[in-house]
């Protein structure tokens, strides 16, 4: 009797446990499906030509490099405008607010924010910035607008890097005299500093990768020329995408092309979050 | 420079932290503060540097006189008052910067810019801490590779090197083995010809050895300030005697 029960117990345990397993396995299983067929449909596209070139042909032929850059670009705007915005509220929140109540409304919102759709970000983007700014849909309006949808993120990861940092570095500063704002750019910020940046470069990772908000702000379906100034319009990966599975003039002839930019889409994105991962390695040892 | 306590009353919020303590400490002497956890005697070190103004919902009634100058006084400056009123913590506490850098930044964020300086600074309060001879060849190396002794020591050499005239120590080599200990403890022998120095500790033959003048703290409540071979040997209150006997606490 007794000995049927334990054996009963055990039998169930593993089952659970070879479920749990399994189910985990799964997952990764999933992310290498993705990347294995976008990569055998699109790497034979993949050459110096595709990088380095403008499309040519309806889209048929030539490469990315516009969109390339494009990307580049916005990613570089947006963290213009949310790095700071959003370094400096992470502080405030961490290091300066008194009230309680205020930080948790902040932090409630923040969260909130981003929890908005992205679309919804890009219409908001369009009717601020490109119609009520005068922008026009341009790399200014597609920066901020992508910078808006990076900030909680970079709030967050800020708060939370701080929130890391002993208190008792924070006693030593200002018991030899430093005033708080000392304290924070002298010691609390340098040691802060490799977290928060794992947080920029998932940010950027995130944003590289968003098509919405740049729709309607800053997406242009073809240039034949990279972007002069910040009131251009710019090409970008995950539009370009979306317009040659979409609208191409030859959809089966563009169908390699797709890939190809999948590939690279991708792959900035996996190089920035291991990046981040290295940076957080690197600097806390 | 010499300190002074009147009548002051402490509150964590509604809790009666500091109950009536009134105290005059020497300048150049070492000063001890023993009592069980929890008695008050951090709480009441820290009023001298203004440690517990980052507490919140605290609140003083009573004076904190450092010289000549009460120290709550709206007219202080609060950062400069602690470059007059050093501290050193009861865990080591460096910045993770190197160390010299963890020396000179009390000189860097007080506006001091001239290297030479610096450097002579630096390596004069780092013998005085007597950790010169142990550090001279790794000023570069990180803080954080030295040992919690010698982080310690680190940390007084820090507190040092902007010289002020009151050193705050905070049970400082609680921390620590008995051979750091040991040298934690000639130091502050040494420190006094240069400074106050006022001390809390646990650790009641540490108390003995180092101070001049010993106070015991119970519940909030000074109940004894005296020389310290008169606490030791023959205290006035009972409390005293059965907490020093060991008896309780």
């Amino acid at each position: 009797m007794q000995h049927n029960k334990f054996t009963g117990k055990r039998a169930n345990q593993a089952l659970f446990f070879t479920l749990f397993r399994l189910m985990s396995y799964l997952v990764v299983g999933i992310l290498f499906c993705i990347i294995g067929f976008i990569v055998i449909r699109g790497i034979g596209v993949i050459n110096w030509e595709f990088l380095t070139t403008a499309p040519k042909d309806g889209m048929t032929k030539g490469g990315i490099f516009p969109a390339i850059v494009g990307t580049f670009y916005l990613v570089i705007g947006s963290m213009i405008v949310a790095f700071p915005i959003g370094v400096m509220s992470g502080i405030y929140m961490n290091e300066y607010a008194t009230n309680k109540h205020i930080v948790r409304v902040i932090r409630v919102m923040t969260n909130n924010l981003g929890g908005i759709p992205s679309i919804v970000f890009g219409l908001f983007g369009m009717s601020l910035f490109v119609n009520k700014l005068h922008f026009g849909d341009s790399l200014l309006a597609g920066s901020f607008t992508l910078g808006l949808l990076a900030l909680p993120l970079i709030i967050r990861v800020t708060e939370e890097a701080l929130k890391a940092i002993p208190d008792t570095y924070r006693q030593g500063s200002l018991a030899l005299g430093a005033t708080k704002l000392t304290t924070i750019r002298k010691v609390i910020l340098p040691a802060a500093f490799p977290n928060v940046m794992t947080g920029l470069i998932l940010s950027i990772g995130r944003v590289s990768g968003e098509t919405a908000p740049i729709l309607f702000t800053a997406a242009a379906y073809f240039l034949p020329h990279l972007p002069t100034s910040v009131f251009d319009q710019v090409m970008a990966l995950p539009y370009h995408l979306y317009v040659i599975a979409t609208s191409g003039t030859d959809l089966e002839a563009t169908r390699p092309m797709a890939y190809g930019t999948a590939i690279v889409l991708i792959a900035i994105v996996l190089i920035m979050n291991l990046l981040a991962n290295v940076v957080r390695r690197r600097f806390s040892k | 420079m010499k300190l002074e306590a009147k009548n002051v009353n402490f509150f964590y919020g509604d809790f009666h932290a500091l109950k009536d303590i009134n105290m005059q400490i020497d300048s150049n002497s070492v000063t001890a503060f023993i009592g069980p956890s929890g008695c008050g005697k951090s709480t009441f070190l820290r009023l001298f540097n203004r440690m517990n103004d980052l507490i919140d919902g605290t609140h003083l009634d009573g004076e904190c006189i450092v010289g000549d100058q009460n120290i709550y006084d709206k007219s202080v400056s609060v950062d400069e008052l602690r470059t007059t009123v050093g501290m050193v913590f009861q865990k080591p506490n460096p910045f993770p910067k190197s160390i010299f850098e963890n020396v000179a930044y009390g000189l860097r964020v007080n506006g001091v810019n001239d290297k030479k300086i610096i450097i002579e600074t630096v390596e004069k309060s780092l013998k005085q801490a007597a950790l010169w001879e142990e550090v001279k060849d790794k000023l570069k190396k990180s803080a954080f590779e030295l040992s919690g002794g010698q982080q310690q020591r680190l940390c007084i050499a820090r507190a040092l090197a902007i010289s002020p005239s009151v050193l705050l120590m905070d049970e400082p080599a609680s921390a620590l083995d008995p051979i750091s200990t040991s040298k934690i403890e000639e130091l502050i022998f040494q420190l006094k010809h240069d400074y106050t120095v006022v001390i809390v500790t646990h650790n009641m033959q540490q108390a003995a050895r180092v101070s001049d003048k010993t106070g015991f703290f119970m519940l909030g409540e000074l109940i004894e300030f005296n020389d310290t071979k008169k606490i030791f040997l023959n205290p006035d209150k009972e409390q005293t005697q059965n907490y020093i006997t060991g008896r309780f606490g």
